[in-house]
């Protein structure tokens, strides 16, 4: 099994098919472990800064009324961090984007299972559970830890607790928080993605003229392959890929002819012929596929 | 070499302007809301998510560009998102909360709703009997940093005081705040923890009840049992309540996962947790007023009436909010 294989099949576990009102299915991809930690990391360390610049600034404010008449300072001292503590990840998702800040740099969203709305319900009810899943063991054993005061077996058990928790994601096939579970929600990815040239849109194939036989070598998992190498454009691979295609289909390489130029040209070859069995109902999956 | 172009690449260059063009869209309403488009390009959207759909689809059928189908994948996907997902405006969205979801929410859960309140009111009744008959107890139920002192060694005077002067004015605030942050984390474990069969809700039902019986009795030892209630009911009824609603939230999603009928655990569990959701941002809310008036309100009005009043009253209008029946309007089929 090649390297390809191996990123492809993974790539198809992470598929799912929603299927459109209009009939297509939108093949949508979910979310992986790592985009979503990464989500997440990146999230309660921007929470935690805006806490702490909060806490900061009320500590810096009733220090400067040196404890008279400051009780309206500790509410708004409570309440700020009761919001910024659980409406941060509520607010965020309650925009038209439905992501937090991680989400979107992480390209993720929030979505429902069943493909309806994503209602403010599911939003509110998905965040509740972080409380019980990282917030509040967290903050116990934080508090727990800076007072000295707790014994290693509660800690371990709060250890336990949040680690379950944290990695339930990881033992369901769609990457389920406990939050996803209880509010019908997963987390799928629509990243921005721009439109990479054709690369069959290039005019020194012409110089390069290949016949039937040397153009059936190959399938369309062998063309997805080409494809990736032309556009990662890595040397050392490109001069691989184009010997050994030039070793398979017996091309006598002309003078001056270029690695990449030979596999641009190929690959346009390839897909017209591909393309054009397609349309004559003819998918040949790979070079192994014969039919 | 116009001749040479493949009809998959033809096809793409009639269309990218469309797909660029619907991208430039999205990116735009992503970025600085719907309001930012004008009514041309708002209607111009579900026309190009329509043109991109079918565009995939064709592509799926004849292109063997793999960067051309994930770059649909992507874009159908995110319009898919805008025109299928996009909910009313926010304004519109509070109004109907306020007008007809919370409530609609909140009578949902009607029946756990009241196995709460009774297994608050057994905790409570419990705990005043058990507290009653060996004070020492009470500090089996109550923590020492939330009594503050109201503890069956008090005496008459610093109980009759705590209830009628609170103290220094400057302590309220933070003893206020911090009791909010307590509740608030009572009402979001007793709603999160359901899922457990409903345990560890009921677990938290009793331990809250329990320590109001157990103050309750302290006080009612001394003979000021009516002044004690009088005195935390006046933010006690909202506290209380939406504690109560939590933990029938709590329930709901337990009873589901314990028997979901004729669906999935998975299913019924997320469909309980969805109609919860509402009746816990009001519980929240409930929370912060119940917190503001105890703030505020606790130690300024002394009067016994005065307390009983509002405590009374903000009750009433609580109960009457949920569940006494009102018009349908117009907005009955807006979703949040």
């Amino acid at each position: 099994m090649s390297a390809y294989d191996v990123t492809a099949r993974s790539e198809a576990a992470l598929r799912r098919s929603l299927i459109t009102p209009e009939g297509i299915d939108l093949n949508l991809r979910i979310g992986d472990a790592g985009q979503r930690i990464g989500a997440f990391v990146i999230d309660w360390v921007l929470q935690m800064v805006c806490i702490g610049l909060f806490l900061v600034a009320v500590g810096w404010t009733l220090g400067a009324m040196g404890g008279k008449n400051d009780g309206h300072i500790w509410i708004i001292g409570f309440l700020g961090f009761f919001i910024l503590s659980n409406g941060w990840f509520v607010g965020f998702e309650l925009s038209p984007r439905a992501a937090t800040i991680g989400k979107r740099i992480m390209g993720l969203r929030v979505a429902a299972r069943d493909g309806g709305r994503l209602t403010a319900e599911a939003v509110v009810a998905r965040n509740i559970m972080r409380e019980i899943e990282f917030a509040a063991p967290v903050k116990f054993m934080i508090i727990a830890a800076a007072s000295g005061g707790s014994d290693g077996l509660t800690m371990l058990f709060m250890g336990i607790w949040t680690g379950i928790f944290l990695f339930f994601p990881l033992f369901n096939k769609d990457r389920l928080r406990a939050g996803d579970l209880i509010a019908g929600t997963w987390v799928v990815r629509t990243p921005k993605r721009s439109l990479l040239p054709d690369l069959s849109d290039n005019h020194a194939s012409g110089q390069f003229k290949f016949t039937d036989l040397q153009l059936s070598a190959y399938g369309i998992k062998e063309l997805h392959v080409l494809e990736q190498v032309l556009r990662t454009r890595d040397r050392k691979t490109m001069v691989a890929v184009a010997a050994r295609i030039r070793r398979k289909i017996d091309w006598t390489p002309e003078e001056h002819e270029s690695d990449e130029q030979f596999l641009q040209a190929y690959y346009a070859g390839l897909r017209a012929r591909l393309e054009q069995r397609m349309l004559f109902g003819h998918r040949r999956k790979d070079k192994f596929d014969t039919a | 070499m116009a001749a040479l172009q493949l009809k998959s690449a033809k096809f793409r260059q009639e269309r990218e302007h469309d797909w660029s063009r619907l991208s430039g869209l999205l990116e735009k309403v992503e970025t600085r809301g719907a309001r930012s488009l004008t009514d041309e390009q708002l209607l111009a959207i579900p026309v190009l998510y329509r043109s991109a759909l079918s565009s995939l689809s064709v592509a799926r059928a004849t292109s063997l560009d793999q960067s051309l189908i994930e770059y649909l994948e992507g874009l159908c996907a995110r319009a898919y998102f805008l025109v299928y997902g996009t909910r009313p405006w926010i304004a519109q969205r509070l109004a109907h909360f306020f007008t007809t979801g919370w409530s609609q929410a909140v009578k949902s859960i009607w029946k756990e709703t009241l196995a709460a309140a009774l297994i608050t009111l057994f905790a409570v009744l419990l705990a005043y009997v058990l507290v009653s008959q060996n004070p020492d107890l009470y500090f089996s139920f109550v923590s020492p940093d939330l009594s503050q002192g109201r503890d069956p060694t008090a005496s008459y005077k610093s109980l009759h005081d705590g209830l009628y002067d609170g103290g220094p004015a400057d302590h309220l605030g933070p003893f206020a705040a911090s009791l909010f942050q307590h509740n608030a984390q009572i009402s979001l474990f007793c709603f999160a923890l359901g899922f457990a069969f409903c345990v560890p809700t009921a677990m938290l039902l009793i331990q809250n009840g329990a320590m109001l019986g157990a103050m309750l009795a302290v006080f009612a030892a001394k003979g000021l049992g009516w002044n004690f209630a009088g005195w935390i009911m006046i933010h006690g009824v909202t506290e209380l309540y939406a504690i109560i609603l939590a933990g029938g939230a709590g329930f709901k999603i337990g009873l589901a996962v314990a028997f979901p009928g004729d669906r999935t655990r998975l299913d019924a569990a997320s469909e309980a947790g969805r109609a919860c959701g509402g009746a816990m941002a009001g519980v929240v809310l409930m929370l912060l007023i119940a917190g503001i008036i105890e703030g505020f309100g606790r130690q300024l009005i002394t009067s016994d009436v005065a307390r009983y009043a509002i405590g009374i009253g903000s009750g009433v209008l609580w109960l009457s909010y949920f569940y006494l029946p009102r018009p349908r309007k117009g907005l009955a089929n807006v979703r949040l």
